[in-house]
């Protein structure tokens, strides 16, 4: 590992040994932020995933209801019954905040006071199967929604984790030792340096000596 | 603020989303996809935006620019087409970019 480019002095290992101590203290949080941003998010996937595999199987019969309803009816009524929506749905996004992590989290609200207020035609027209699709998918939306909201979730997680997975890596990895070996090299140049002005001050004694008292070792 | 869902699709596969509040977009052709997409994504009325497998794998570039904000959410659903999975690959996507390798979709 390369030590950093800086003069030893005793003024830039103070600094170095400051910045080391902010530099361990910085990967320990950021390791505790890791480990437990990776709980959650393997929880939340988890979650996520059943989640996925129940609504991608409901809409399967969703559809199968629909095409059933597309077979007894004819398309321009089927159309017709559906494209004058009688309901709106809102959506209010409040933000939830886990390990630094801005999540959302979806609240909905229907634009008629009864949210089971769906069918948007007249019973006489239509055909059952019509009502059977439209009811399994309304009764599918809260599935939906908490589906956006989990996947959404998990995708800013991962991202999340990802930049720390990095951070962490790069103090445990590069950051760290280069200051450790820094410092190594520092305190070992001024070792050197002490010894070197005392050798040569007990030369300069004995010169000194020499010269007063012709006294020699 | 309240905003609404959007969905995106070839019109078989939405045409019931609008009977149960959703704002429908039909979509027929899979090169029309990403500039409506654009279009709603940038709008900032939708809080999440559903899309079939078929426009969702074409749409690639689109997805990444928001996939770093809290809204709108880009959900992949399956047509009436059939599955083709997209979901389940899209999370394990994401566990791999997390933890670096897929240990909880890869059996």
């Amino acid at each position: 590992m390369a030590i950093m480019n800086v003069n030893p002095t005793r003024m830039q290992l103070t600094k170095l040994k400051k910045q080391l101590i902010t530099a361990v203290r910085g990967h320990k949080m950021l390791k505790d932020k890791r480990d437990e941003l990776m709980r959650r998010f393997l929880e939340l996937v988890r979650e996520t995933g059943e989640l996925r595999e129940k609504v991608d199987a409901e809409l399967e019969s969703c559809n199968a209801h629909f095409v059933n309803a597309a077979a007894v009816m004819s398309k321009q009524s089927l159309d017709a019954s559906l494209f004058s929506p009688k309901q709106q749905l809102s959506v209010e996004t409040d933000v939830r905040n886990v390990m630094s992590v801005e999540i959302p989290e979806f609240s909905t609200d229907t634009r008629t006071p009864d949210s089971g207020d769906i069918f948007p035609y007249g019973f006489a027209l239509t055909s059952f199967e019509l009502d059977d699709a439209v009811m399994s998918l309304n009764d599918l939306l809260p599935d939906l929604i908490k589906l956006a909201q989990y996947e959404k979730s998990c995708e800013l997680m991962s991202a999340e984790i990802e930049k720390t997975r990095r951070r962490v890596n790069s103090l445990e990895h590069v950051m760290i030792p280069r200051y450790q070996e820094t410092i190594k090299y520092i305190s070992m140049k001024l070792e050197e340096n002490d010894r070197s002005s005392r050798t040569r001050l007990m030369k300069v004694k004995d010169m000194l000596l020499e010269k007063a008292h012709h006294y020699s070792n | 603020m309240a905003k609404n869902i959007a969905i995106l699709g070839d019109s078989e596969s939405i045409k019931g989303f609008s009977a149960i509040g959703l704002d429908v977009f039909p979509c027929e052709r899979e090169e029309e996809a990403a500039p409506l997409l654009k279009k709603l994504a940038g709008s900032d009325r939708y809080a999440i935006i559903y899309l079939t497998e078929e426009l969702y794998a074409v749409s690639g570039r689109e997805l990444a620019r928001y996939s770093e904000q809290i809204t709108p959410a880009i959900i992949p659903l399956p047509g009436v087409r059939g599955k083709r999975g997209t979901g389940r690959s899209r999370l394990s996507s994401f566990v791999e970019k997390a933890v670096g390798s897929d240990i909880i979709f890869n059996e």
